[in-house]
């Protein structure tokens, strides 16, 4: 575990500030496999009503055995989780009444029509018939001028997008996507963010795995992160960039330069082997309230250096997470 | 869903939205919509399921009923060619039920598609009513399909046309029950097709379904008294001509048994979540 990584926050990640109300509340949730192998080794985590939460981690982290247990897919070992204060296993008709999910495997019958498909799911989720509804659904996705192929005859994206118009036929509160844009090309990527982001305008909760990081910086919330079957962290996206990440200023030197003078000599500052280039590491945060930069640069001009060029970069919540989850020593 | 109507209730007043009301005990759009998929399915393949079971039928009635028949003494009172009729209709019937109801619950698990089922507000006993139910029916309506196209070549009359429906119904509805065990049970296609290839055509063919077990010697006849499908073919056959090789209350009984242990077996599977759920 990286508890000792002092970026970290000390108190318990899972509840980095009380959720009143959450819409999904998980309690010390462990799944342990046949086989023995534990997925879950006890998760809590409340997400937030009306939220995009993004759940980031590696493979084999546990995020598919976590939404497999809310869901209903997977028995829990251990621990409970509850939709709406309704108990996933004990009262699992309201609980599950009200999400939607969209697995990871790109599973669709092979002879039935899109129309079909979709109309059983509005069925089994326990809702009348609805044809205007799924219409909207078919025509939001870009599916209507399919409604009566044979799923076998559409491609992967398509088919992809039929699983969604399934998880949205009977309105659920709450959206599962796992994995949603593996192998979807750009141009339907986006438009299944314009359909998320629509959905989170109509108060959907929408709790999503990518592995393209980027995606979960442009549209989530909040972020969690999870390795080894334990929520190593979460927060909000912004929050977490600004205290995970790093920032660097780079000041180019019209002259060059063979050491660095005292004012200058501490953490985190370094000089190119040219000595044309200062580079200096800061925390993201720092800048807020710090007067770091102005400090660096005062300095420099009284040691009598001429700038030729400032840049500053910030790390990526891409950089964060592999930062967060490398193995100790690796 | 940019054409979804107004009124989206912001994330900001979602918590103050009321909390939907939990769902009746009873899931009965849920058991609709996989009963109507299910028999989507007859419909897209109704060549197939009518055309098939037709031309069946009417091979058996040439060969048997009028080459072979032709040269066989009635049985009980009754022709060759009639006797063939309830046997036919079971024969069908038994094989129809398994067919179904084991390939609609089987195909689901090998395609994975089953995983929305597994995540539906929907019991165990809801989805085997949905399955069961619209395999039992295709099966009835192919019986119903045999029994009309007999009439084309024998004289037929029933003497108890209610009990006959009862035998029918019940018949479909227990295999179809078998079926779904061998659909929950099975980890590939040859083992789908093993069970009704191996157990089920042998017990029919041996169960009376074309000759009267009266017919064989007295060994085996007494070893087909432990064959059920001789109660089954036996009770739906006294039906209509009120002949049969078992008394009519014991074949009554018997399918009352088999259901009963069908019942049972996925009472079992669904406590254990064998197979299904992880």
């Amino acid at each position: 575990m990286n508890q000792q990584d002092p970026r970290l926050p000390t108190h318990d990640p899972a509840a980095p500030r009380a959720v009143v109300d959450p819409i999904i509340r998980i309690d010390n949730l462990v799944k342990t496999y046949a086989d023995g192998f534990t997925a879950l080794q006890g998760v809590s985590l409340d997400i937030e009503r009306g939220e995009i939460l993004a759940l980031l981690g590696p493979n084999g982290a546990g995020k598919t055995t976590m939404i497999g247990v809310i869901c209903g897919l997977i028995s829990p070992s251990a621990g409970r989780a509850t939709v709406d204060g309704y108990d996933v296993v004990a009262e699992y008709r309201a609980a599950r009444a009200q999400i939607g999910l969209v697995p990871q495997e790109l599973t669709t019958d092979a002879f039935e029509t899109v129309w079909d498909t979709v109309t059983l799911s509005r069925g089994l989720f326990g809702l009348p018939p609805d044809p205007a509804h799924i219409e909207r659904v078919l025509r939001a996705l870009s599916l209507w001028d399919k409604r009566k192929n044979m799923l076998m005859t559409l491609s992967g994206g398509m088919k992809r997008r039929v699983m969604i118009a399934k998880a949205l036929s009977h309105e659920p509160r709450i959206l599962f996507l796992d994995e949603p844009t593996a192998g979807v090309d750009v141009e339907l990527r986006k438009g299944m963010w314009a359909v998320v982001r629509d959905l989170r305008e109509q108060g959907v909760t929408v709790i999503l795995t990518t592995h393209y990081i980027e995606e979960a910086e442009e549209i989530a919330d909040r972020v969690a992160v999870i390795q080894k079957g334990r929520i190593l962290v979460v927060d909000d996206k912004a929050t977490l960039m600004r205290r995970l990440g790093r920032k660097t200023l780079t000041v180019h030197l019209l002259e060059p330069v063979s050491a660095l003078p005292d004012s200058l000599a501490q953490d985190g500052v370094s000089l190119s082997e040219d000595g044309t280039r200062i580079a200096y590491a800061y925390e993201a945060g720092s800048t807020e309230d710090g007067d770091d930069v102005d400090r660096m640069l005062r300095a420099m001009l009284d040691a009598g250096m001429r700038l030729r060029d400032v840049q500053t970069d910030q790390s990526s919540l891409e950089e964060i997470f592999v930062d967060l989850v490398k193995e100790p020593g690796a | 869903m940019n054409d979804r109507p107004p009124s989206p209730p912001s994330a900001a007043s979602a918590p103050a939205r009321a909390r939907p009301a939990a769902p009746p005990s009873f899931n009965t759009h849920a058991v609709w919509a996989i009963y109507n998929f299910e028999m989507a399915r007859t419909r897209r393949t109704i060549m197939q399921s009518v055309i098939s079971p037709v031309l069946t039928t009417a091979l058996y009635f040439i060969v048997f009923g009028s080459a072979i028949g032709s040269r066989i003494d009635e049985i009980d009172g009754v022709s060759y060619g009639a006797f063939l009729v309830p046997g036919l209709i079971m024969l069908t019937l038994l094989t129809q039920s398994v067919a179904n109801a084991s390939f609609g619950i089987y195909f689901p698990r090998f395609t994975g598609t089953i995983y929305e089922l597994l995540s539906a507000p929907i019991s165990p006993w809801e989805a085997l009513l949905g399955y069961v139910g619209a395999a039992a029916t295709k099966a009835i309506l192919i019986g119903l399909i045999i029994l009309a196209t007999a009439g084309f070549f024998v004289p037929l009359s029933i003497a108890h046309p209610l009990l006959m429906l009862f035998f029918l119904v019940l018949t479909a509805v227990t295999f179809s029950l078998l079926g779904f065990i061998i659909g929950v049970w099975a980890k590939n296609f040859e083992q789908l097709q093993l069970v009704p290839l191996l157990v089920i055509t042998p017990l029919v063919f041996l169960g009376g379904s074309f000759y009267s077990i009266d017919m064989l010697p007295p060994f085996w006849r007494a070893v087909s008294l432990f064959n059920p499908v001789v109660y089954l073919v036996s009770g739906f056959r006294w039906s209509f001509y009120e002949s049969s090789d078992v008394g009519v209350w014991a074949s009554l009984a018997m399918i009352l048994v088999f259901l009963g242990i069908g019942l049972f077996t996925v009472w079992r599977i669904f406590k254990t979540g064998y197979g299904l759920r992880e």
